[in-house]
């Protein structure tokens, strides 16, 4: 397939959509094409996960989405902006309220116990005190940590940091979780606590999921729709009949 | 980010690594130490100083002279810009208009003539000067052995150590006198008598019958219509004190050796040297001083209240340019104190751009996270901003309490040896309220400064790198 029929969609519901993307890194004399030329869009309250080997450029897109990173050409445009018009200031506000994300790596912070590590989000977006202490326990509640609060995330399992580390991504309420590899470091058991989390977010709380992973079986198992990157370029863009099937079965029971 | 949350998480970050942040506080402690130690033994020396000179009288005083005794230093200039008419006489009305100046605390002829004393039948001549009662406070009457002035007109006197051993007939030559305590010399004296004998000046009402016919001494006539005459007295007067340093010392050559109070040496119309130079030009309508010494309430006010006299028509003369110098001495020499005391802050203000480096370092990841979940390059610029102010503040606090402690050893120590040299305890060690604040404050601005490279790396940071670091 292309990513023609993409390009049709209704503007209106997009959440992400993105045209010529490119991002090029300059490594010594030769030049990267980590993100090459990808037109793409994914509507609001979809579950996308991102396929491919390792240096297909998926983790790159997903950065750029995040505004982590900016495009070296083309346009992102997430939530009806344009990221690579956005200024520092405006992209870290569009990390904080518009985008969750969750890593492979946890990425919590180490000296800080988990209800601080939650919290952080509410500190930059200038939440008061009193209002924060209640999200961060109810977030907390909500992943199933509500008696571990004072840990620290050494002093917990990586199922129960990836849990709080979606916690975190949630805090601010936003429209978009970006998932990285979330279950890459968990054994298959956790992975699935994990994911069935991501996939109650998509299906109760309507949020759009992007999910980079390079097991297929996962995507298959949880995605509505499956893209495949290949040296930067989008390969295939599937809409995932089994998960859609699966969900309804879930739902029937 | 809000500014209570910034201080709470800085605090917080300090607290985790503590051994390194610690000893980087200690470091600006030191340097704050030593920067207020140097500046208190800069400030204390200067108050110890302008103690001592406010004390002794030279700066808060203001001698007024009359426009016409200038023709006596040949200054023609001043004698065509002050005509006769012009130049007022230095009498009692315009001691009591200078009296009535704003910041003046009081005015005071200044009263002194050479005569004879006689101690135990034997003659010396020297000079004599009135002084007023609030001179007690002065510096040099703070050695005074026996007493100060019984009252303002008592018949009595205070001589001055290098007077009382020439009555005593002991040392004469200069330098010798220093070694001979001044409590050895007093004790012969304090109590004996002495006799002063003068020439009183009287005055006679004036005519030509009675100006024609010799009264009693000598009698000078002038072409006015007033007249006195001089007539030769003796007057008895008690040692009470014996001073050991010397009161008079601005004088110079004109210093006195021997003091009365003012209010006797008034009520004695002593003939002053002045007088007979009045007669001759014929200006002495009634008597009139030849200077008024006006003591100001404040050093400070001394060059207004010159102005406001030089304006009522007569000369002034202050050495409030020897206190100008000093005080440029010690702007200097805070100045120094001050530099070598920041040089300490300046070393422990690279301790904080190490410690902030390293920080950001060994928190690439963290601080790629923070970005990742929200944190704008602002927010993370004051983090480390806060850190940095955080340990500044902190090693202001605990570096001025430091630097009092050593300067309070420093005081102690040296009272001690002052003690033993038979010296009285000085206190030359000063920490003004002022002083403590601007020190924490001087702390926090150069840790700020310091952490200005940090922050602004850790704000530049890119999320994607950072958070690939491992």
């Amino acid at each position: 397939m292309t990513n023609g029929p993409n390009l049709s969609r209704p503007n209106g519901s997009a959440a992400i959509r993105m045209v010529d993307l490119h991002r090029h890194y300059q490594m010594g004399e030769t030049v990267i094409r980590a993100v090459d030329g990808v037109s793409l869009q994914v509507r609001s309250g979809e579950f996308v996960a991102l396929l491919g080997s390792s240096g297909s450029g998926k983790s790159s897109l997903l950065n750029l989405i995040a505004g982590l990173d900016r495009p070296t050409s083309g346009a992102v445009i997430v939530e009806d902006k344009d990221l690579a018009q956005l200024s520092r200031e405006d992209l870290a506000k569009h990390r904080l309220r518009t985008v969750g994300m969750v890593f492979q790596s946890f990425n919590l912070v180490s000296r800080m116990t988990l209800a601080e590590n939650v919290e952080l989000p509410l500190r930059f977006a200038e939440v008061d005190r009193g209002q924060r202490d209640a999200l961060t326990r109810k977030a907390l509640e909500r992943v199933g940590l509500g008696a571990r609060v004072t840990h620290r995330p050494s002093e917990l399992s990586g199922g129960e940091q990836q849990r709080a580390a979606l916690a975190r991504a949630l805090i601010n309420q936003p429209k978009l979780l970006l998932a990285d590899e979330p279950t890459g470091n968990l054994d298959s058991h956790t992975g699935t606590e994990i994911m069935n989390f991501i996939r109650e977010f998509n299906e109760s709380l309507g949020m759009t999921i992007v999910m980079v992973t390079h097991e297929k079986a996962l995507a298959e198992r949880y995605a509505k729709r499956m893209i495949f990157l290949a040296d930067g370029k989008l390969i295939d863009d599937q809409t995932n009949s089994t998960a859609v099937a699966a969900n309804l079965h879930e739902d029937r029971r | 980010m809000k500014t209570y949350d910034l201080t709470e998480l800085a605090l917080r970050n300090l607290r985790e690594s503590s051994l390194r942040n610690s000893l980087t506080t200690v470091g600006i402690s030191v340097g704050v130490a030593s920067l207020v130690a140097m500046l208190s033994l800069g400030i204390g020396l200067q108050k110890l100083a302008t103690r001592h000179l406010a004390k002794s009288g030279l700066f808060d005083t203001v001698v007024v002279m009359s426009r016409r005794d200038l023709r006596g230093f040949g200054r023609d200039d001043e004698r065509n810009t002050a005509s006769a008419a012009e130049s007022r006489t230095l009498d009692e009305s315009a001691r009591q208009e200078i009296e009535r100046l704003p910041d003046v605390l009081e005015a005071y002829p200044d009263i002194r003539f050479i005569t004879e004393l006689r101690f135990q039948d034997k003659p010396h001549l020297t000079m004599i000067s009135g002084i007023t009662d609030s001179s007690r406070a002065n510096d040099a009457f703070s050695g005074i052995q026996g007493s100060f002035f019984s009252s303002e007109n008592a018949p009595e006197v205070i001589l001055q150590k290098s007077f009382a051993l020439e009555l005593l007939g002991k040392a004469t030559k200069p330098g010798e006198e220093d070694e001979i305590p001044v409590a050895e010399v007093a004790k012969p004296l304090l109590g004996q008598e002495l006799t002063m004998r003068y020439a009183q000046r009287s005055q006679t009402p004036s005519s030509s019958e009675e100006s024609a016919s010799p009264k009693a001494g000598k009698q000078i006539e002038d072409s006015s219509d007033a007249a006195y005459s001089v007539l030769s007295r003796e007057q008895k007067l008690k040692i009470v004190g014996v001073s050991d340093l010397d009161p008079d010392s601005m004088r110079g050559a004109a210093r006195a050796r021997v003091f009365l109070p003012l209010k006797l040496a008034e009520d004695l119309h002593v003939m002053q040297p002045s007088d007979l130079r009045d007669s001759m030009r014929g200006f002495n309508k009634q008597p009139s001083y030849s200077t008024i010494s006006v003591r100001v309430k404040n050093p400070k006010q001394v060059e207004a209240v010159e102005q406001a006299v030089k304006k009522l028509g007569f000369n002034t003369f202050s050495i409030l340019d020897a206190t100008r110098s000093l005080r440029q001495f010690f702007a200097v020499l805070d100045l120094f104190l001050g530099i070598f005391g920041s040089l300490a802050l300046a070393v422990a203000s690279i301790g904080i751009v190490n410690t902030l480096v390293m920080a950001i370092l060994e928190r690439r990841r963290e601080i790629g996270i923070m970005k990742a979940i929200g944190a704008s390059d602002g927010d993370v610029k004051k983090l480390f901003f806060a850190e940095a102010g955080a340990m500044g503040v902190l090693g202001g606090v605990v570096g001025v309490a430091l630097g009092w402690a050593i300067g309070h050893v420093i005081n102690l120590g040296t009272n001690i040896y002052l003690k033993r040299q038979a010296l009285p305890p000085e206190n030359f060690w000063s920490v003004p309220w002022w002083l403590v604040g601007a020190a924490i404050i001087f702390a926090f601005i150069v840790s700020l400064v310091s952490g200005l490279y940090p922050a602004a790396r850790a704000a530049r940071l890119d999320p994607v790198q950072a958070l690939r670091y491992e």
